[in-house]
């Protein structure tokens, strides 16, 4: 739920890191927060076991700059991955604005990543929130490790698409960071739509800020 | 559409929230009052400055309300439509507005928490009042920012990117 405040002429937007436990979403903020300039971003704010395992959200805002006067702040979220935590995780989603899926790239944690999209679909559909409808991002954390399942297999179980039916937006969009890819393309007599994916390896920042620009990016571009 | 649904306010609504605020301070004798949307965005504070990172402070106070909304629904009530939290010297009272907005006082031994309570009620009516107009008048719908705010803002939001 995008805020624009014309009194203090700014525009806040919620962005929302979701995944199985353990998949590096708390991983990626912290990255950010340790790489962004202590002028731009706040405090974050992490709510948390003894074990360091997510409890309710980690909380972490960060300015990205200034569009036509005002100030765009970016509120990022994580929400704890573990399965049994779904009602807390069902609350930070309410309002939000953009979603980064981080899966998990381990062939073992396939599973675990299916059911926490298939959950991610469920809790958005409950707010009455289409996922196919808001700006959203895949990434495929964990790509040095070597039991990573290939981006092949990763796509067709957690992004397999969803079928077009708005006339308007049947047309063929290439993918902007892979070549030869189209986030939009037609199957037969179907034209069915992907959302964007990127590898990241979040422990040592690889794609952590490209999945970020890439979110952020599409959550603006609603707004205009 | 923007992400679920959004808002946005004029600097006229600003006024009047803050008008109300204001009085509501000045009658109930609490510190500072702060009005936190249910996203965790912080949308207006009243009084002294606090003295803490109010951004975080917003995420949290929208976090601790959802929370209790749902422990609520689990004991068979609708709502709790205002919460307290009594700390030695310090205390915040938390109150609803039309579903959207919480109110967040911050108080401390200069009064008391009836009178908190008593003045409370009334900020909510009025609060409650501008804010339906607000939502109103954006419609049902998605709020739609005013047109053309970042309309063929494209250019600027890749420079944004690098």
């Amino acid at each position: 739920m995008s805020m624009i405040n014309y009194a203090s002429r700014e525009i806040n937007c919620k962005v929302v890191y979701y995944g199985p436990g353990l998949g590096g979403k708390t991983t990626n903020l912290e990255h950010i927060y340790g790489k962004v300039s202590p002028n731009t971003r706040g405090k974050m704010i992490s709510l948390a076991t003894e074990t360091e395992r997510t409890l309710f959200f980690d909380f972490l805002p960060v300015d990205l700059g200034t569009i036509r006067g005002f100030k765009t702040r970016f509120h990022l979220y994580t929400v704890p991955g573990q399965v049994y935590y779904n009602a807390s995780r069902k609350l930070i989603l309410k309002g939000v604005d953009g979603i980064v899926f981080v899966a998990d790239s381990q062939i073992e944690r396939m599973e675990a990543n299916v059911e926490s999209m298939q959950n991610l679909y469920d809790n958005m559909a409950e707010y009455g929130y289409d996922l196919t409808k808001i700006p959203f991002v895949v990434q495929y954390n964990k790509r040095d490790l070597p039991n990573a399942a290939p981006i092949r297999d990763l796509q067709a179980s957690l992004n397999p698409g969803w079928p077009i039916e708005e006339p308007a937006l049947q047309r063929a969009v290439p993918d902007p960071v892979h070549a030869g890819e189209s986030l939009v393309e037609r199957q037969g007599h179907e034209w069915i739509g992907h959302a964007p994916y990127l590898e990241a390896v979040a422990t040592r920042g690889d794609g952590v800020f490209d999945t970020l620009k890439m979110c952020s990016k599409m959550v603006l571009k609603t707004l205009s | 559409m923007a992400g679920a649904a959004s808002w946005s306010f004029s600097e006229n609504d600003f006024k009047q929230i803050q008008q109300h605020l204001q009085a509501f301070l000045r009658e109930s004798n609490a510190r500072c009052a702060l009005l936190v949307d249910r996203t965790g965005q912080l949308v207006a504070t009243v009084g002294d400055p606090p003295q803490f990172d109010s951004t975080a402070f917003a995420s949290l106070t929208a976090a601790d309300f959802s929370a209790n909304d749902q422990l609520a629904k689990m004991i068979g009530e609708h709502e709790f439509a205002s919460l307290v939290h009594q700390g030695e010297k310090e205390s915040m009272f938390l109150a609803d507005i039309a579903k959207r907005v919480i109110l967040v006082v911050l108080f401390d031994q200069r009064t008391t928490l009836g009178l908190v309570k008593l003045k409370g009620k009334g900020a909510v009516e009025h609060l409650t009042k501008v804010f339906e107009a607000m939502f109103n008048r954006v419609g049902a719908g998605p709020a739609t920012p005013e047109k053309g705010l970042l309309e063929g803002a494209d250019d600027e939001i890749d420079k944004l990117f690098g």
